[in-house]
């Protein structure tokens, strides 16, 4: 484990000093670095545990843990990392080191998140990864940048703070009644809270989380995040950030509340639906393709807030596999929406039309694309929401209801996308290149992969399955 | 013999596979034949297999997932029920790619035609040989996909992507409905087997799970009141109208409901809304169909109008009669569609009834093809396949009451008077428009084909049911009908129901004019909220600092007081 992050954090350092001998450096560097970290993810003994003394005098303890949920989100993770590198590789032409020292640094960041299994840990790489994701958008990325980077700074930052507050509370109420100082997660758990603190407690956790979710309605930064991020940065957004939401209601909220969860699952479930239905509205009103398929994950996202807070196994697995799924799919086509961009330096969808006439390669990916965003079957995201549904209805059948009509919704922007960039009538003069054989090298495994999850997603099911954290 | 099943729906994905990832570098016969050439063999492997059939069995291939109990697999089961499906899906589906090797000569995406075409006839398969419920949840996902795909294929005349989007979202509609069924079953007999779910199904509301099924068939089989899809899904080509209506896609409702018949047997309440349905949408079809002018418009609302007998006679409980109804049904619209389609391809692509006529002399082929499929469509008596069919209906209406036979007697008369008055008008009468006779053996092979199927495809032994048909006041009525149809031959107008408009009104505008409002994402408040909030607390406290020695005096005085006033307050 701790190989992984430092290869991630160091390649970051070297690749950013490797700029001087060339362009091409950092991005081997990168590539390296990842391939690192990818290969020591495969090793089977890495799924151990590692708790090292930190800071003892207030309990804080450097203690890395892995279980099935972590271990296939670091995967998504470091597969992301392939595909932003590669993606990166035309768009981004200015400060090539910088941006691979932030992209491995963001990684890191994402990783420690999913491994740490000490809050204040946790808390520490919850902040490195927001840092030079602003940084992502800030630099490289277009239109009103500063505004974006900085509402999504503050947006985090301040919901984040949120969190620190209750994890220094809840170490608080266990140094109480124990009398000793800890952030280690397997000691909190279990920690006797009355109902009002937990209630309080809960809340910082689930504004942090629901930020990052994003949930209705404090979903707002994303849209603007990723319209203004570069592709790198909208493929490690939407594919990775907004899961460290779902992994924090998943790893801290429901276990370390139980009961309060409980209480206010209801809530949040009926929150998961609004942003179904509210996602798909929204997202059909957007002209600007980006925008478009931001709003889409808030949409998706409401289907995994949903499956967390049915507190049913079936809708759990579920909401994992959205993760996943979702963590794929929406990547893909802010790689499509990036590639339109590069060649026709527009992302408004009212400009295009017809573009199947000059790429139809591009086309039948994008298609692929939004097929698999629709929920059609035989890919993976189909299995994730069916399982959600079909799990959520079995504890309030009549959400799970409401939510079915999110799936309408979901056909309606997602061939309305189709019908404004590569159908309809082709206008004179639009012309552009197809995709390249490294874009389809990326887009291909990319399909491979969802067409697998949605076809033999028991493997990934049973790794979601088994989630609690530790040896 | 019975192991190769799986080839059957496989076969074509596969010839999409190769005609989606490799085809670029094929030849246009190349790819004709890799297009026809996979659904051919699927029907060779499924005559095998039908050949070789003794008993139901199943063939799974691996367990899709398993959570908890809930553990559906990718697999296949073959009943009579299936078979007959299959044999006519692979065989009409072949005849009609066959077909559009022709057809679609010279068209830019004749591989992506083809391809789209192949995945079709698989989803198909799969939809009907699926041994659970959420298998064949993918196929009919997977038809509603492609459809979507093959009615907006011409996708440069924005029209056509209506038609498209129409389809698919309006099926979406019945779709979800039928998720929903899937969930209620999942949570009340824990398995999506379906003979498993059949079997346990008397123990839960049944009527609850079968209302949701009916909104899935409803909306796939084009039936009232999800019927809008359906004639604008002309927009295809025409051999994709083929397959949509005779082998594919709207009857996928019909195969769901015969294949849960036993769900539906315990709602009776479910059984007669789906006789109504059915009945209302025969007559429905049938005027609709009176009052079209386009040649194929005609014969969508004729579609729609067959699948509600269909739906009447499942919701009778004669799910064998429907099938039967839906075999040869599939042969003489088939048939239909691609004589009109030859029509249309020999006048320049005019589909207007009331610019053709007397064309039997300059297309004597297209004229006796139409002619047979109109004779089968219309139930004559004997010499063709829809008379046995559309017999063993009226017979088992009959059984349930004279009010079912009235229906679907004028239902008949319908049928007879829509069909022969587009033979009389096309065919007959003076010509008005140039003709350009295209004569090709692979246009000319497989309508001569179907037309031999049309007219003996009666007398074909299915295993679903044994049929004894008579000459009744039925065959009395189509006959009048096509003597009226003589004197029908000017344009007609109906007012029928807007449903078109109606939904327009109800859902669309709404739907458009909610977008309108939130489409600039009025929860940006929330953030805005803050924002504005310190930006103003700052303008005040700014607008403070004047610099005026006046105004800082007046302020610390006014301050001295308001301090003073409240300690002697206290």
């Amino acid at each position: 484990m701790v190989v992984i992050l430092g290869a991630l954090l160091l390649g970051g350092l070297l690749a950013w000093v490797a700029e001087r001998w060339g362009e091409v450096w950092p991005r081997g560097v990168a590539l390296m670095a990842l391939a690192i970290a990818a290969a020591s993810s495969l090793v089977p003994s890495w799924r151990g545990e590692v708790a090292w003394p930190w800071i003892p005098r207030l309990g804080v303890g450097f203690h890395l843990a892995v279980d099935g949920l972590s271990l296939l989100l670091v995967w998504l993770a470091l597969f992301l990392g392939f595909v932003s590198v590669v993606v990166s590789w035309r768009e981004i032409k200015e400060r090539v080191g910088l941006f691979h020292f932030n992209l491995l640094w963001v990684l890191a960041g994402v990783i420690g998140v999913f491994l740490a299994a000490d809050l204040m840990l946790f808390y520490l790489f919850w902040e490195l990864m927001l840092i030079p994701m602003a940084f992502l958008i800030l630099v490289w990325g277009y239109g009103d940048r500063v505004r974006s980077a900085l509402k999504f700074f503050i947006f985090t930052q301040a919901s984040g703070l949120a969190m620190l507050v209750s994890i220094v509370a809840l170490a608080v109420f266990h140094a109480r009644t124990t009398g000793r100082l800890s952030f280690d997660l397997m000691e909190l758990q279990g920690t006797p809270l009355s109902q009002g603190a937990a209630r309080w407690v809960m809340f910082g956790f689930v504004a942090a989380f629901a930020v990052k979710l994003p949930a209705v309605p404090v979903h707002t930064w994303l849209p603007d995040a990723h319209t203004d991020a570069p592709t790198a940065g909208s493929v490690v957004l939407a594919g990775l950030l907004l899961k460290t939401g779902a992994y924090g209601l998943l790893r801290f909220v429901v276990p370390l509340f139980p009961q309060a969860a409980a209480e206010a699952a209801p809530i949040l479930m009926g929150v998961g639906v609004a942003g179904i239905l509210y996602g798909a509205v929204v997202a059909f009103a957007q002209t600007d393709f980006k925008r478009l398929v931001a709003y889409t994950s808030v949409a998706h996202m409401g289907f995994v807030l949903l499956g967390i807070f049915a507190l049913n196994p079936m809708a759990r697995q579920g909401a994992v596999l959205q993760m996943i799924a979702h963590g794929i799919s929406t990547p893909a086509l802010f790689i499509i929406a990036g590639a339109l961009q590069a060649r026709l330096h527009t992302r408004d969808l009212r400009e295009m039309g017809g573009l199947w006439a000059v790429a139809p390669r591009m086309g039948a990916v994008a298609l692929f694309f939004i097929v698999a965003t629709l929920g059609l079957p035989g890919l993976g995201n189909f299995v994730a929401e069916f399982l959600t549904l079909a799990g959520t209805f079995q504890m309030r059948a009549w959400m799970a209801a409401v939510a079915a009509a999110g799936v309408v919704g979901a056909a309606i922007y997602a061939l309305s996308l189709m019908q404004r960039s590569f159908h309809g009538p082709h206008r004179e003069g639009l012309v552009m290149s197809d995709l390249s054989v490294r874009e389809v090298v990326v887009l291909g495994v990319m399909m491979a992969v969802l067409v697998g999850l949605g076809l033999v997603p028991q493997p990934v099911l049973d790794l979601a399955g088994g989630a609690h954290v530790g040896p | 013999m019975q192991d190769l099943l799986w080839l059957v729906p496989g076969l074509p994905l596969l010839g999409f596979l190769v005609l989606s990832l490799a085809g670029g570098r094929l030849s246009r016969p190349a790819m004709a034949a890799v297009g026809t050439g996979s659904v051919g063999a699927s029907a060779m492997v499924a005559t095998l297999v039908a050949l070789g059939f003794h008993e139901p069995f199943r063939q799974v291939l691996w367990e899709w997932m398993r959570v908890g109990e809930f553990a559906p697999t990718i697999g296949f089961r073959l009943d009579a029920l299936s078979l007959v499906m299959i044999l006519v899906i692979t065989w009409v589906g072949f005849l009609i790619h066959a077909y559009s090797c022709a057809f679609m000569a010279g068209d830019a995406g004749y591989r992506r035609f083809f391809a789209i075409m192949n995945l079709f006839v698989a989803a198909m398969l799969t939809l009907v040989l699926a041994d659970n419920l959420l298998f064949l949840y993918l196929g009919w996902e997977g038809v509603g996909l492609c459809s979507y795909l093959l009615i907006g294929f011409w996708y440069q005349d924005p029209a056509n992507g209506r038609a498209a989007r129409k389809a698919f979202i309006v099926t979406r509609v019945g779709d979800t409905a039928f998720a929903i069924g899937l969930f209620f079953l999942i949570a009340q007999v824990g398995t999506l087997d379906i003979e498993e779910a059949m079997t346990r199904a008397g123990s839960i509301s049944a009527a609850t799970a079968a209302a949701l099924l009916l909104g899935g068939a409803v909306g796939k089989s084009a039936q009232i009141p999800l019927q809008v899809w359906l004639p604008d899904a002309m927009a295809g080509p025409t051999p994709v109208s083929a397959l949509i209506h005779a082998a594919t896609m709207v009857t996928a409702g019909v195969y769901l409901i015969a294949r849960t018949q036993a769900l539906f047997a315990l709602a009776p309440v479910v059984q007669t809304m789906v006789a109504v349905i059915g009945a209302a949408t025969l007559l429905l079809g049938g005027i609709g169909a009176l009052a079209q002018r386009d040649i194929k418009r005609v014969l969508a609302y004729s579609t729609m109008s067959q699948i509600g007998l269909m739906f009447l006679a499942l919701g009778l409980g004669a799910w064998p009669a429907a099938i039967f109804h839906f075999m040869t049904h599939a042969f003489f619209k088939a048939l239909l569609f691609l004589a009109a389609g030859s029509v249309t391809l020999s006048l320049h692509h005019e589909h207007d009834i009331f610019r053709m006529g007397g064309l039997w002399k300059s297309l004597p082929i297209s004229f006796a093809t139409f002619l047979i499929g109109a004779a089968s469509l219309s139930g004559m008596p004997f010499v063709t396949a829809g008379f046995f069919s559309k017999e063993s209906i009226l017979g088992s209406a009959w059984e349930r009451g004279v009010g079912w036979w009235s229906v679907a007697l004028v239902g008949v008369l319908l049928t007879s008077l829509y069909i022969f008055r587009v033979v009389f008008i096309v065919f007959f009468g003076e010509a008005k428009t140039s003709v350009a006779p295209r004569r090709d053996v692979l246009l000319t092979l497989p309508m001569v084909a179907l037309a031999i199927l049309a007219l003996v495809g009666g007398w074909i032994p299915i295993p679903v049911g044994v049929f004894e048909p008579h000459v009744g006041v039925a065959s009395v009525v189509s006959m009048a009908g096509i003597v009226i149809a003589w004197s029908l031959r000017a344009p007609l107008a109906f007012p029928g129901v807007d449903f078109d408009g109606l939904y327009e009104r109800a859902f669309v505008r709404p739907f458009l004019r909610l977008a309108n409002a939130v489409g600039r994402d009025p929860a940006d408040a929330v953030s805005f909220g803050p924002a504005w909030a310190a930006a103003t607390a700052h303008r005040l406290a700014s607008a403070t600092q004047t610099g005026s020695l006046r105004w800082y005096a007046a302020g610390i005085v006014f301050g001295g007081v308001v301090l003073l006033a409240v300690v002697l307050w206290w």
